[in-house]
């Protein structure tokens, strides 16, 4: 009996050696690219080639997202990564991490250092960033003239916000003079009426894309009296441009987006605006009528109509007042006369001359007789009795003094 | 009050915000707040209509800075 392994046995063995291995689960390997491909998952699928041997190799999409720029066959390039195996076809492979084009280390490290030394300065400064005008009615854009990113931006600005106007001012985005261009492009919208402006480019490698890592560019835009929105490349991109940039958007689509309102929301706005409006209204209008109300209450207190009220019904009382006052002192002075009527009759003189004595006075002139003095012998006198008078004549005079004598 | 013809889109939505605010502070007489909700509404309608009618055009700034009508 032979000692034997099983196939997967046998891999997994070699596998445990692989990994097992410092050095080739942390390793650099430079080549060329060979067949490489994209998956529509993401993942980059690719051979690493000298003139002796190949390695298979694979990137992940979440490291192949991480990368400045897909790579194309035949670049030389260092790889970083691991060494694994994949049981299923029985062969070990590089897993990148890591992928630098070998020719553009320099332009990689020169984006570095410019990138530093711009952060350094404070160009990229969030306090430098200024905000975007809610409603821009001139969209400055620069781009190429021909380029797809141009007719992007148009057609979302068409569909999204085609209040505004578009101010293209034209410029090559690649190329040796591209970077000179694109600054007078950027200089050219700083006299226009522009209140927002896009810079904006296509995707493409890495060398494409070179003239937005260029410090005159990034100082341009920092030097924009308008804000400025980039859009280079696709999302995973990332210029100096971007960085000096007053907002960033991934691509040139997403620049018109996020400088633009959405008209939808607009018509909405003001729809709602126009609800608002009705209510407000309807609400002063309320408001008038509730104090109206109000004045009107206050009003009716104040009227003459009640005053008048008033005085008439204190009329009235004074009236009733008046009358009972006046109904009580005639009763009391029917009374009071009843009294002296009764006291009067009894001290009447025809009471007296009835009773037998009688009034004297002078016939001549009416004199009242109250003493014997008063008369005179022969003058004619009027007795006056309770049923008639007589007329009589003195005869004789005698004094009352002679009558205590003829009394005693 | 200029005429809301005239007005962009901006200034038209600008004052229509105003007009509201205004008209929700409340302290205004009867005439004026219902000239202020005409003038209002005559904004809301310049506002829709300026989005109902807008077509983008595009202009390209030529290398001496003259601006350009682009077919």
């Amino acid at each position: 009996m032979i000692d034997s392994f099983s196939v997967a046995e046998l891999t997994t063995h070699i596998r445990e050696l692989i990994e097992s291995s410092q050095t080739l689960q942390d390793v650099w390997v430079s080549g060329e690219i060979s067949n490489f491909s994209k998956a529509s998952s993401g993942h980059w699928y690719f051979t690493l080639k000298d003139s002796k041997a190949q390695l298979k190799c694979v990137m992940w999409r979440s490291a192949a997202s991480q990368q400045m720029f897909p790579p194309n066959n035949g670049e030389a390039v260092l790889a970083h990564g691991y060494i694994g195996v994949y049981d299923g076809r029985g062969e070990y492979q590089l897993y990148a991490d890591k992928l630098r084009p070998v020719g553009i280390g320099d332009l990689y490290a020169q984006f570095e250092r410019l990138k530093q030394k711009l952060e350094a300065e404070g160009l990229f400064a969030p306090e430098r960033k200024r905000p975007l005008p809610p409603f821009p009615r001139i969209i400055g854009v620069v781009t190429s003239a021909d380029a797809a990113a141009l007719q992007d931006v148009q057609n979302v600005l068409r569909r999204r916000f085609p209040l505004a106007e578009v101010l293209l001012s034209a410029t090559p985005v690649q190329g040796a003079d591209a970077a000179t261009r694109i600054v007078k492009a950027i200089e050219r919208l700083q006299e226009t009426p522009a209140d927002v402006l896009l810079l904006c480019r296509g995707g493409g490698s890495i060398e494409d894309l070179w003239a937005f890592n260029d410090e005159s560019v990034a100082r341009a835009i920092a030097a924009s009296r308008i804000p400025v929105v980039s859009g280079v490349g696709h999302e995973t991109d990332f210029t100096i441009a971007d960085f000096a940039a007053d907002l960033r958007a991934p691509t040139p689509s997403a620049a018109a987006e996020i400088a633009t309102p959405d008209s939808a929301d607009l018509r909405d706005a003001v729809a709602r605006a126009q609800t608002r409006l009705g209510e407000s209204l309807r609400a002063a209008i309320g408001q008038k009528r509730a104090a109206l109300n109000n004045q009107a209450w206050a009003l009716k207190q104040h009227s003459p109509q009640n005053t008048i009220r008033g005085q008439r019904q204190r009329i009235d009382d004074l009236n009733a007042r008046l009358l009972s006052g006046q109904r009580a002192r005639l009763t009391l002075l029917r009374t009071r006369l009843a009294g002296r009527l009764t006291t009067l009759n009894a001290s009447s003189p025809r009471a007296l001359l009835a009773r037998g004595y009688a009034l004297v006075s002078k016939s001549l002139d009416g004199a009242r007789v109250t003493r014997a003095a008063d008369a005179k012998p022969g003058e004619g006198l009027t007795l006056q009795f309770h049923d008639g008078e007589l007329k009589v004549r003195v005869e004789d005079k005698d004094t009352h003094e002679r009558y205590p004598r003829k009394l005693f | 009050m200029n005429d809301i013809s005239a007005l962009s889109f901006e200034a038209a939505f600008e004052e229509l915000e105003a007009l509201i605010g205004k008209l929700d502070g409340g302290d205004l007489g009867l005439e004026e707040s219902v000239t202020l909700f005409e003038r209002a509404r005559a904004l809301a309608d310049h506002c829709q209509n300026l989005l109902d009618k807008a077509e983008l055009r595009v202009k390209q700034l030529s290398d001496s800075g003259r601006v350009e009508d682009v077919s």
